[in-house]
């Protein structure tokens, strides 16, 4: 990738007397981890290519808490919190989007209680509203046909009630959507929630993340869309301990889109 | 003399309400060691949600077969119960049947009651069978010992034993029989007793409806001991089920509190508290007095019926943590510290035992990966994540017993903004790779 990404800064509006449209809140994984980085970049284009004018807070962004609160530590969560919110009310931030759940739901749900209120959307969220504003172009381009089963983050899903976003992005793929037994309500986690993700699982008889692969494998889907930069790395995991890289690819809703329309 | 039926069935009566009432003011008594909660709130959602996951049981139809079996022995249970009514009436006063005079609405109702009965009784049987011979896998986790095993067992021969009576007791009963009303399935019933005298037909009446309304006694202060409470506790428990969405973990105000003073530039941290500073909150639960209200009557309400635990990923994959678990821990925990209370003229003694080790093991705690699912699947609102975030809550701010990865997790955050050991001047390198 040699062209660069056009990513202003909160600072960088700023500085011109500017506000964008929305602030897009990367997250630590969307910043740091490789995986999650290609899902960070995916977006941007598709934000460039809608012509959406969004900033990121850059350097000035810190974890929300969230693997905080969940392991217990709700010191640290609000110390994170408040400082976030600091920095935020300071911009005046009115909207923001955000491709990991974690992220949205805290924001959404944790600050307002600590005086950070704002509109918080996914990803898919955002993308189905600006293709319904026909801001975004989505159509089926190489995956059109394709069996692709989606993954519901716990976090989007249950904790919030978000089925049909994601959902109603790949139907715009034109792809043939299979849900797997445990879906929606009813989704298996992936077993990175909770601060999972950061440390062994307990004794067990099996991985959550394989029993959950498994089950994806199992509809025959050639891509398990997720939602979720936590989510795909587990499931991408999954995939490796079944030894089906060949066959099988875990792929955010944002890439994909951003893959069929050639961005 | 002939007024002795009418006192002893009096004094059963008393006997048998009165023992519920002393029961159930301990059950409140419970609850009430637990934290106050607010729950003044949305008032219109919170009665629909009893409208329909209680009353409606929108929850339980998520599971198609015992869902209407559970349907249908709610619904005989509530209507029949209307018949209670009259054999209530006719013990105190030594009538017959004293809405018989109702002609065809009672001979209506009565159908009803025949027909229901049946259904209970065959929804029962299913249900037996599900338990026993099919042995669904839910009834069968480690915690389903004992008497919660027994207990599952114990109410469906009761359901069977008074449905029949209640049945036994229309087939025998001469006069209602001639009167030929209602008795849609009992004229049947009666054809077994064909051969038998009026004389021991009235015994059997007799001895049937005396069995029956004892038995509704004893069954009624049997809730008490039995997850079966939830008959009662679902319609509470479900209008303090929470309304806001599930992934909003509850705020630790005492936290929020000492936060805003460190964030204060014009607080001097080095300065002594106040001598009359109150004493530091205790974050976090270790014990069921450190649990709400709401919580203790999520203990109250479980039906042990371990839909939570039949999703939960951490117990399908075979780890201990077993959300059901974690709400029969609490009430059987708040059960002892009743007892206590009892013991010792309703003031807790300090019993060196707490829920927290005792009860719940911080292996179960930290295999939760906070997914909701149990809380989802909970038909009548209980929220098992809760209690386990409460108890992190504790192992972690007062006991600082985290597992050593989710230190370094946390003393990354703390240090660079991100769980992992990246600097956050880094944060936007992706931009540029
Ligand atoms: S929230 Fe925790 S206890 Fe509940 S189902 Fe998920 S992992 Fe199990
Ligand atoms: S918490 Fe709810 S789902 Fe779990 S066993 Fe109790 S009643 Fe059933």
């Amino acid at each position: 990738m040699s062209e660069l990404l056009k990513v202003p800064t909160m600072a960088e509006f700023m500085a011109q007397g500017k506000q964008p449209e929305v602030l897009f809140w990367v997250g630590c994984a969307g910043s740091f981890d490789d995986r999650a980085k290609k899902i960070t970049k995916a977006f941007v284009k598709l934000l460039n290519n809608a012509g959406v004018e969004f900033a990121v807070l850059g350097t000035e962004e810190s974890c929300t808490g969230d693997p905080a609160k969940r392991a217990g530590n709700e010191f640290l969560f609000q110390m994170q919190a408040v400082t976030n919110i600091e920095v935020m009310n300071a911009y005046e931030v009115k909207k923001i989007v955000t491709a990991c759940p974690h992220c949205f739901n805290t924001i959404n749900n944790e600050y307002p209680q600590l005086g950070g209120k704002y509109e918080v959307m996914h990803h898919t969220q955002f993308l189905k509203e600006l293709l319904n504003e026909g801001r975004l172009k989505v159509e089926g381009g190489k995956f059109k046909g394709k069996k692709i089963t989606f993954h519901d983050p716990c976090y989007l899903g249950r904790a919030n009630g978000e089925y049909e976003a994601p959902r109603d992005l790949l139907r715009k793929l034109e792809v043939e959507l299979v849900e797997m037994k445990r879906c929606k309500t009813k989704g298996l986690c992936c077993g990175a929630g909770g601060s999972q993700m950061f440390k062994e699982a307990e004794p067990g008889t099996k991985e959550i993340n394989i029993e959950r692969t498994e089950e994806a494998i199992e509809t025959g889907a050639e891509i398990i869309a997720a939602g979720c930069p936590f989510c795909n790395t587990m499931m991408t995991d999954g995939v490796k301990h079944e030894e089906k890289e060949g066959d099988v690819k875990v792929m955010d809703v944002a890439e994909m889109i951003a893959t069929a329309g050639d961005l | 003399m002939q007024y002795i039926p009418n006192i002893i069935f009096l004094l059963l009566l008393i006997a048998g309400v009165g023992y519920f009432t002393i029961n159930i003011r301990k059950v409140i008594r419970n609850i009430k060691q637990g934290i106050p909660v607010d729950a003044s709130d949305n008032k219109a959602e919170r009665y629909g949600n009893v409208a329909r996951i209680a009353l409606g049981q929108s929850k339980m139809v998520k599971r198609p077969v015992s869902g209407i079996l559970h349907f249908i022995t709610y619904v005989g249970f509530i209507i029949i119960n209307i018949e209670v009514l009259e054999i209530i009436i006719d013990g105190i006063f030594g009538t017959h049947r004293a809405f018989s005079g109702m002609g065809s609405v009672y001979g209506f109702l009565i159908a009803c009651f025949e027909i229901l009965a049946v259904l209970v009784f065959v929804s029962v049987v299913i249900f037996w069978l599900r338990r026993n011979i099919i042995k669904i896998k839910r009834f069968f986790k480690p915690e389903m010992k004992g008497w919660p095993k027994q207990d599952g067992n114990f109410i469906l021969y009761f359901e069977m034993i008074l449905m029949a009576l209640f049945l036994i007791m229309n087939a025998t009963d001469v006069p209602f029989q001639q009167m030929n009303n209602g008795n849609v399935i009992s004229q049947h019933i009666a054809g077994f007793f064909s051969g038998t005298s009026e004389s021991t037909l009235h015994i059997i009446e007799r001895s049937a409806w005396w069995i029956h309304i004892i038995g509704i006694l004893i069954f009624l202060n049997y809730l008490y001991f039995s997850k079966h409470l939830h008959i009662l506790l679902a319609f509470p428990n479900v209008y303090f089920g929470r309304v806001t969405p599930k992934g909003q973990f509850k705020n630790n105000e005492a936290v929020t509190a000492e936060v805003k003073m460190m964030m204060d530039p014009n607080v001097d941290p080095f300065a002594a508290p106040p001598a009359d500073a109150p004493a530091p909150a205790k974050f976090g639960a270790s014990d069921v007095m450190d649990l709400t209200q709401i919580q203790l009557l999520n203990a109250y309400t479980c039906t042990e019926c371990g839909r939570c635990t039949d999703e939960c990923p951490a117990n399908k994959t075979g780890k201990k943590l077993s959300p059901r678990k974690i709400m029969m821990d609490t009430r059987d925990r708040l059960q002892e510290v009743g007892k206590n209370l009892d013991a010792n003229k309703g003031v807790f003694v300090p019993d060196n035992k707490q829920l927290l080790g005792d009860y719940i093991s911080t292996e179960e705690l930290w295999a939760c990966t906070t997914c909701n699912a149990c809380v989802e699947a909970c038909p009548v609102s209980i929220d098992p994540l809760s209690i386990i975030m409460d108890m992190r809550q504790y192992l972690v701010m007062e006991q600082s017993a985290a597992p050593n990865e989710l230190n370094v997790t946390m003393t990354n955050i703390e240090n660079n903004g991100a769980p992992w050991p990246f600097n956050q001047q880094d944060r936007l390198n992706w931009a540029k790779e």
